[in-house]
Formats: C-alpha cells, sequence, structure tokens
C-alpha cells in the first residue's frame, strides 16, 4: 500500500496510526428466539413477542434453537474460520430492568467459532482482516424513556433474539476500511441467509474499539470503546472524532484512558460512558440450565454442504469466465441479489452490454428511487431483451435509453414498447437513401462547403436525416450512404 | 375417617380401584385433618374447594387406569401451579401466581391426582429446619417445638402428620432427605436429570432435583413411577430408559455389594448415629448383602464445595426477583433504589447471605480461588463415588449427624446449620441417586434415618435395597396427634 494512501492524524510533527477493531452484533435470521419458541418479527406491537422464558418467569428454563446453532455454525464457515465442537454457554450478570433474567445467556470463554478472515477489496489490492471468533448471545429487550414521563417502559419483544457477537482483531487502519469491512461482512450473511444485515432495523451494530500509535511503533495504544453504532456513517464519524480526540490528548503529553464511550449523533462527538474502573464485573459463570454444546462431525460436514458460492469465489467466477473487471465483478457480487439478476441477464443476451446496463442505467435507476434490485420494475428477463434487441440492430443504444425509460416506469416488455412507440429502427438502405438524397438537395451551400473540405459538416448531414427519422435510422448506415452521396 | 389417613399411597389407591373408598370421602378426610393441624404450619396456600371439586369430578367419571386415581395431594410451594399462588416461602413470590404448571407436578395431576395446597418451605428452598420461610416456623409432628428439617420441612412435617398421603419435594442438599430422616419417612432424591426442573422455582440448578416423600418405600417407587420422565423442555433432562419403579420392587438383595464408607464417621457424631448405622450394617448382612469398606476421600471438603457452588448459582438465578416484572416490588427513587428495596424487604436474611457469598465467589479475582476450584472439588467427589462403584453396588450412611433439632437452636450459627447436610450434600454434587429410609429413634423418640446412595439412573436398586430393609426394620412413628385441635 503506498504511504500517501493511508489514513494518518497528524498533529505537529506525529503522525498516528489509527487501529480499530469491531465487535459486530449481528441478528441471526430465525423465526424463533435462541432458547425459546417466541417470533423474532421486527416492529411487533410492545410485548407481544415475549414467552414466559423470555420474561424470566420463575422456574422457566432455556432450550437451544438448533437452527440459530447452525446458522452460527454457516457464518463461521463463510468466514474462514474454525469451528469448535464444544462451546459452552455463560451467564453475563447484570441488572437492568429490560433484562429479565438478570443475565445475559452468552458464550464467554469457548465460543462457538474461533478464528477466521474476511478479504476487503481496497483500491490498490486485497486486504485480509482477522476475525478473532464468533459467539452467540441472547439480545436484551428495549426500554423506551420517553412515552411516559413518569416511567420507563419496556419492551421484551427482542429479549432472547438470537444474536451473533463477531469480533474482529485490531486490523482495520481507516474509517474507509471499516465501511468496507462491514459491507463485506453483511454481503457475506446475506449470501448465507444468516443475518439480514438490516441497520435501520437494529440487526446490525457494532462496538468500535479506537486506539492511535505512532506511525512506526509496534506496541498498541490505550484503546477506547465506543458502543452500540448503528450505522456505517456514524461509525466512521465516531472513528474520525475519537482518533482525533486521542491525537490531541497524546499531542498535549496526556495519555489515553481506557474506557467506553457512547457516540452522540448529534453533536457527533464521543462521550465518556464509564471508565475501567468503573466497569461492571460481570461473574461470568457456565450457564448450569444448559449443558456444555457438543457439535458432531456430522452435523457440521452437513451444513458445510449447505453453503453457497461466497462473494470471493463469485468474483473469481465472473473475472474468468466472463472476463469482467475485477472492479466490475466487485460491484456485482457485493449483493447476491444483483449477482443473481446479473446471472439472469446474461443466461441470454452479451455481458458486456449487460455489465454495463446494470451497472449504469439500472443502479442509476435503482438509486434514484431508493429500490432494491429485488423491488427493481425492470425484471433481469426484459433487460435481457432490451440487450438482445441492441445487439441485433432492432434499436440502437440511443433508443434504447429511452426504451429503458418507459419500461421504468411502465414495467412493459421491451418490444411492445417498440412496436406500440415505431421506436423500431430503420434499416431499409433504399429508404434512408431516399432521405439521404433529400437532406443533399434541401442543403447545397452545406454540400458545396463539405466538399470544399469543411469535414466537421458532416455531424451535420447525419444529424438532419436523423431528425427526417425521429432518430430512428441505423447510424451505421446513415453514415454509409452519405460519405458514398458526398464523396 | 382415622382409617383413611392411616393408609399408606398404595393402599389407598387399591381401595379407590376396589371402590371401597371415593375420591371425595379421601379428599375431605385429609382436608379436615389439615383443618385442625393448622398449627403445624404446614401450609402455605390450600386449594381445598377446588379439590373437593375435582374429587366429586372424578367419582363421577374418573379414569381408574390412573396411577393416583383421585388421590390428594399436597406438594412443596417450590413447584409453579397454574392459577394457584406460587411463593417458595418467600415474601418476594408472596403474591405470585403462574400461569403455567411445573412438569412434575403436571404429570401428577395426568395420572389423575388432586391438588390440596402448596405446602411450607425455608425460602428458596434454603434452609435445613424450615426456619427461613418468611411464611413462618413449621413444626415437626414428632415433637413440639422440634423442626421438620428442610427446606421441604412442611412437605415432611405434612407427611408425617398424615395431612397428605404422599407429597413431593425438591432436593439440592438433601432437602428432601433430611426432613424425612427428622420425620420418620421416606425421602428419594432421584439421579440428576431423571425429573424436570421446568416450572420448579430454582435455587442451584446444577443441584436441584424433585423426588417423592412418602410413607413407604413402595409409595415412592410409585410415586417416582410417575414423575420421572424426560422433558424437552429441561436441557439437563436425561432420557434414559426409565424403570417401572414399583412393579419392579424384589425384596431379594442377596450378594449385593454394600460400601460402607470410612470418611462419614464423622468426629462428634452421637452414639446413637453411630450404632444406627452399625444395626443397618448388621442388618444387610443377614439380607444377604456383602458388606465392603470403602474410602471417599474428598467428602471432607464436599460441604465447603458446596457453600460455593449452590450460592453463586442461587445468586444468579435469584437475579430475576427485582420488582419488575412480576413478584413483590418496593418503591425507590430510581431503578437502582428500587432494586435496592425491593430485594431487601423481599428477601430474608439466609437468601441474602447466600447470595452475597455467590456473588463474591463468582467476582472477578475470586473465581478461580472459589468457584472453579469448587468445580474440581466437585469432579474428585464424583470420581471418587466412581471408583468406589466399580466394587459396590450402594452405599450405605446415616442420613444425618444428628437426630431433629428445636426451633430456634441453631438459627444464630449458620455453620452448625449447614453441618446438618454434610452426609447428604456430597451425593448432590455428583447427581447421584439417594434415598433416606427411617431406621430408628434417638432417646428422645425421634426418628433417624439411614441413607442409601447408588449408581447414576439405578434407582431401582436403590429402592429394593432400602425395601427389604424397610420389612425387617419394621419402624413406626407412632405419633401422638398432640397438635391436633
Amino acid at each position: 500500500m503506498s504511504k500517501n494512501k493511508e489514513y494518518l492524524i497528524k498533529r505537529g510533527n506525529s503522525e498516528y496510526e489509527v487501529i480499530i477493531g469491531l465487535e459486530v452484533h449481528a441478528q441471526v435470521l430465525s423465526k424463533s428466539k435462541l432458547f425459546s419458541d417466541s417470533p423474532t418479527n421486527f416492529g411487533g406491537e410492545p410485548n407481544t413477542q415475549v414467552s414466559l422464558v423470555d420474561a424470566a418467569f420463575p422456574g422457566m428454563l432455556p432450550v437451544i434453537n438448533e437452527f440459530c446453532i447452525k446458522q452460527a455454525v454457516k457464518t463461521g464457515i463463510g468466514l474462514n474460520a474454525a469451528i469448535n465442537k464444544k462451546s459452552i454457554f455463560d451467564r453475563k450478570n447484570y441488572f437492568y430492568a429490560d433484562l429479565p433474567q438478570g443475565y445475559q445467556i452468552s458464550q464467554y470463554k469457548d465460543p462457538i467459532v474461533g478464528e477466521g478472515s474476511i478479504l476487503l477489496d481496497l483500491p490498490d489490492g486485497e486486504k485480509k482482516v482477522g476475525i478473532e471468533r464468533l459467539h452467540l448471545e441472547q439480545d436484551a429487550g428495549k426500554s423506551i424513556h420517553d412515552i411516559d414521563p413518569q416511567n420507563t417502559l419496556v419492551d421484551l419483544n427482542r429479549s432472547g433474539v438470537a444474536l451473533m457477537e463477531i469480533v474482529s482483531k485490531p486490523d482495520l487502519r481507516s474509517p474507509e476500511e471499516v465501511n468496507l469491512y462491514i459491507k463485506k461482512l453483511r454481503s457475506i450473511m446475506r449470501y448465507l441467509g444468516t443475518c439480514d444485515g438490516n441497520m435501520q432495523e437494529g440487526s446490525l451494530r457494532a462496538d468500535v474499539n479506537v486506539s492511535i500509535r505512532k506511525t512506526g511503533d509496534k506496541k498498541l495504544g490505550t484503546r477506547c470503546e465506543i458502543k452500540n453504532v448503528n450505522s456505517i456513517k456514524f461509525m466512521q464519524m465516531a472513528i474520525e472524532y475519537e482518533a482525533n480526540r486521542q491525537a490531541d490528548i497524546l499531542k498535549e503529553g496526556g495519555s489515553i484512558d481506557q474506557e467506553t464511550r457512547l457516540f452522540d449523533t448529534k453533536k457527533n462527538e464521543t462521550r465518556s460512558m464509564r471508565s475501567k474502573e468503573d466497569a461492571h464485573d460481570y461473574r461470568y459463570f457456565p450457564d448450569p440450565d444448559l449443558l456444555p454444546l457438543e457439535l458432531t462431525d456430522d452435523f457440521i460436514s452437513k451444513i458445510k454442504k449447505e453453503i453457497p458460492e461466497l462473494p470471493d469465489e463469485k468474483k473469481k467466477r465472473f473475472v474468468d469466465k466472463f472476463k469482467l473487471t475485477p472492479y466490475e465483478a466487485n460491484i456485482l457480487v457485493s449483493d447476491i441479489e444483483t449477482s443473481k439478476y446479473f446471472e439472469d441477464v446474461i443466461k441470454n443476451s452479451d455481458i458486456k452490454l449487460a455489465t454495463n446496463w446494470i451497472t449504469g442505467e439500472l443502479f442509476a435507476l435503482l438509486n434514484d428511487r431508493n429500490l432494491e434490485i429485488s423491488q427493481s420494475p425492470i425484471s433481469s428477463k426484459n433487460l435481457s431483451s432490451l440487450i438482445n434487441l441492441i445487439k441485433d440492430g432492432t434499436i440502437s443504444g440511443k433508443i434504447a435509453k429511452t426504451v429503458f425509460e418507459i419500461m421504468a416506469n411502465e414495467s412493459k416488455d421491451p418490444k411492445s414498447i417498440i412496436d406500440e412507440k415505431g421506436l423500431k429502427q430503420q434499416s431499409d438502405p433504399k429508404e434512408i437513401e431516399k432521405i439521404v438524397d433529400d437532406v443533399i438537395k434541401e442543403n447545397p451551400k452545406n454540400v458545396e462547403l463539405f466538399k470544399s473540405g469543411k469535414d466537421k459538416l458532416f455531424g451535420f448531414f447525419v444529424g438532419q436525416v436523423m431528425k427526417k427519422t425521429d432518430g430512428k435510422a441505423n447510424p451505421k448506415l446513415v453514415n454509409d450512404i452519405l460519405k458514398n452521396k458526398l464523396n | 375417617m382415622s382409617d383413611i389417613i392411616n393408609l399408606t399411597l398404595s393402599a389407598l389407591i387399591d381401595k379407590i380401584k376396589n371402590k371401597e373408598l371415593s375420591s371425595q370421602e379421601i379428599t375431605k378426610a385429609y382436608i379436615a385433618r389439615a383443618e385442625k393441624s393448622k398449627n403445624l404450619n404446614t401450609y402455605i396456600t390450600t386449594d381445598f374447594e377446588n379439590a373437593i371439586e375435582k374429587a366429586k369430578k372424578f367419582d363421577e367419571k374418573g379414569n381408574f387406569d390412573y396411577k393416583l386415581p383421585g388421590v390428594p395431594l399436597a406438594v412443596k410451594d417450590l413447584f409453579c401451579t397454574n392459577n394457584l399462588k406460587t411463593t417458595a416461602g418467600s415474601k418476594i413470590l408472596s403474591n405470585f401466581i403462574p400461569s403455567y404448571e411445573s412438569t412434575v407436578t403436571q404429570h401428577l395431576w395426568d395420572e389423575g391426582a388432586i391438588l390440596l395446597g402448596k405446602l411450607n418451605c425455608d425460602e428458596f428452598a434454603m434452609g435445613s429446619s424450615n426456619e427461613t420461610s418468611f411464611f413462618g416456623n413449621v413444626e415437626s409432628p414428632v415433637g413440639k417445638k422440634v423442626v421438620p428439617g428442610g427446606s421441604s420441612g412442611g412437605s415432611a412435617s405434612a407427611l408425617a402428620a398424615k395431612l397428605t398421603p404422599a407429597t413431593i419435594g425438591t432436593d439440592t442438599g438433601g432437602s428432601i432427605r433430611q426432613p424425612a430422616s427428622f420425620t420418620g419417612t421416606v425421602g428419594l432424591k432421584p439421579t440428576y436429570g431423571s425429573c424436570s426442573r421446568y416450572g420448579i422455582v430454582a435455587f442451584a440448578s446444577s443441584l436441584d432435583q424433585a423426588g417423592p416423600m412418602t410413607h413407604d418405600v413402595s409409595d415412592a417407587a410409585l410415586m417416582l413411577d410417575v414423575i420421572s420422565k424426560y422433558d424437552t423442555k429441561d436441557s439437563t433432562s436425561v432420557n434414559f430408559k426409565r424403570g417401572d419403579y414399583f412393579k419392579s420392587l424384589s425384596s431379594n438383595i442377596k450378594g449385593k455389594k454394600i460400601g460402607i464408607p470410612k470418611e462419614y464417621r464423622v468426629d462428634g457424631m452421637p452414639k446413637e448415629i453411630e450404632s444406627l448405622w452399625q444395626d443397618g450394617i448388621t442388618l444387610l448382612k443377614k439380607l444377604g448383602s456383602k458388606i465392603i469398606d470403602i474410602s471417599l476421600p474428598h467428602t471432607t471438603y464436599a460441604l465447603p464445595a458446596y457453600y460455593i457452588v449452590a450460592p453463586a448459582e442461587a445468586s444468579s438465578n435469584l437475579a430475576r426477583y427485582d420488582g419488575v416484572k412480576y413478584g413483590y416490588r418496593s418503591q425507590g427513587e430510581n431503578l437502582i433504589s428500587m432494586y435496592e428495596n425491593t430485594r431487601s424487604e423481599g428477601f430474608g436474611d439466609e437468601v441474602k447471605r447466600r447470595i452475597m457469598i455467590g456473588t463474591y465467589v463468582l467476582s472477578s479475582g475470586y473465581y478461580d480461588a472459589y468457584y472453579l476450584k469448587a468445580q474440581k472439588i466437585r469432579r474428585l467427589i464424583k470420581n471418587d463415588f466412581d471408583e468406589a462403584y466399580k466394587s459396590v453396588d450402594a452405599i450405605l450412611t446415616p442420613s444425618t449427624p444428628s437426630s431433629a433439632f428445636k426451633i430456634g437452636d441453631k438459627t444464630d450459627d449458620p455453620v452448625s446449620m449447614y453441618l446438618n447436610d454434610i452426609f447428604t450434600v456430597p451425593v448432590n454434587l455428583s447427581g447421584l441417586p439417594a434415598i433416606s429410609i427411617p431406621a430408628g429413634k434417638d432417646k428422645n423418640n425421634y426418628p433417624l434415618g439411614l441413607q442409601l446412595i447408588g449408581k447414576a439412573f439405578e434407582e431401582q436398586n436403590l429402592l429394593n435395597i432400602s425395601y427389604s430393609m424397610e420389612k425387617e426394620l419394621n419402624f413406626k412413628n407412632n405419633l401422638q396427634d398432640w397438635w391436633i385441635k
């Protein structure tokens, strides 16, 4: 990586490198909770998705949801990580109104997934980011402070929902790398169907660990943990703020206190939540209600067989087989639905054109209307026929854009639009010749000027022919015939 | 009427099946006696009206093939009962009415039994004398102002006083066997994983186990048939092949090898306990068993390990009683002070003591020295038993190091109270089954019990040995009904 692209914080003569590690909390995509059979739907009326287990009634016991275990193992495999055949659920003890048990069931010393890695595509090559571990835990409920002026209200719908905590190594070095890391992680989990990655609904959030050190130093600086940041933009802003805050302290000869901080999205700053001294003593110990979780080789190998082609492999295939550039391939594989759409389109049409139309016109349209590709008004089948109509000369690329616009609004197939609107390209040489003759006859002055050497006027003649044909004349034929007649 | 209450459970069932007695007659007999026995303070909650109603229904169209056809039973107030107050002997749950039924009690009702009410117990099953209950002390029918033991003290007292033909308790460190021993009744703690913990207010999850308390061994076998079932709602429930315990009872124990652990001969053990044990050994020999001296070298560490593990789990299990969702809530100016007031007022001293011990031993910096070490000791104690079971089929010990004591005698000295569990605790730490059977009396005429410890999931063996001993011991409580008003 070239020096000038590094993200560094400068203070006087000192340059600081920013060291970032993420603890991502990803909600497991599953119908029911980690230890109960309550549903996990988003946005339900408060306390309508709560079982006696979730609300920690006396004598209620947790029973592991096997599907959530599968999802965690699947994700582990997707992160090229070691699957631990034995893992243990611990209790993390603390009191809070939205934590009904008075403890969170989580994996502490023995997580279900061990070390792995994620590849990031940086402009100047790939970067491997280490994964420290992935463990399963219960989500807490939600305390609502702003409905009742006297009381805090508690919604336990989320209580007990399965989360995967995915801890990265401190391998990230800039807000942009964090952006790419989150996007790649989300992409992998969506491919696997293990997390929908929906940050608006809180399915993906992260604790961000930030420290800085002078460039060239080997030893890590003291880190601060910024809790529960729920968008990539906020993560980047928080890192930016936090790295600069730390640099200011070091510049003044101060030292960083290890602490937990909160990011205030309104003021765009982090502020101290609690110091290391005030840190909770969670009194972790193995949950005696649950036996150690033991996975058989058979269980793991069955899951391995269910793993689909993941973004990195798919990208390689797109480059090798379809001769896409790595950049194009990256764009097309980052979202599984996009890659499916692309592969549907190219089943029956030109790859190069398809790539351009999807990454160009289609993405612009979706972006404009704020739509997912699955909601695209233009089906892969219709885009495929549009491309074929360009390829076989039925319409020009220019007309195609008009047709595309109509397709975007009317969701019709391109052929019927072309027929209805009479947009078909005029490719009969005799007809075009007639029009060319008319144009030459009507513009004797310009013909003279052209013949005397004013080459630029050729475009004028093309334009006149197109005008007379409403742009439908086959541009190649127009060119050829004009050249013939004028010379 | 006096005939009814003097019957064992199995005799009672026979009479119902033969239509000699109706469920209503029986239910009313037990209710009438309970009404006259209020000063024992065995019940926290009665459900007599409903019980009579259910008995009536049973008599009209009951299924006589059930294992407990129309039999009225009272149970320890640690089992959650649908629509009936369940307190765990605590102020903090004094207003709690579950909307669900524990698996074990559900099995009773599914076999035709009828709930009489909920029996007193130590608060959250923490105690050895029933003196920690928010609902007051329970007196034992064996003597005035004598404790029934604990924590299933209300159950033991109600059973011995013949207020219920049988009952179920829970045993975390001896809470079935010790009160059985103190009241001259039979108490069985099954192997951990036999009976579901679902719906039982948790004390120490890795140790808690429900079990029968009965007048004799046959009744215990019968009750075990009903309550020992695999349950997917309890992750620690074990799906093993359960026996047909009652039908398979046999008094032939010829050739059985019985171990006598030398470490249970503790300092200061009363002579009468020593001779009770000796008599038990003699009896077993007479019955054709082989007596083998064994060693369980880590026994001495069992009690300290127990008083680390059990409070640790309890401190976490009881965190849910915070005033937020159900149960007693005190006021406070903010969340923290509401917690503090609720828990200060809602829990009694013994519960608070154990929560504090448990919180301490799990704290960072102390975890390794206490909790982790206790878990290692637990493993060593289990290994001791495994080693012993290579040469013996069961182990005979006294149930308790002393007979029942007077109310108030030990309340100021928690350690001497804890020492009561010295013979019962190793069994819970190892997850093994054990039974206490009445085997004699002390100089005050208070009952004394012998404990038989078995191999995991071999309850039948345990039942057979105690069954054959019981026949020869011919123990009689001969209570004088002094408490009846």
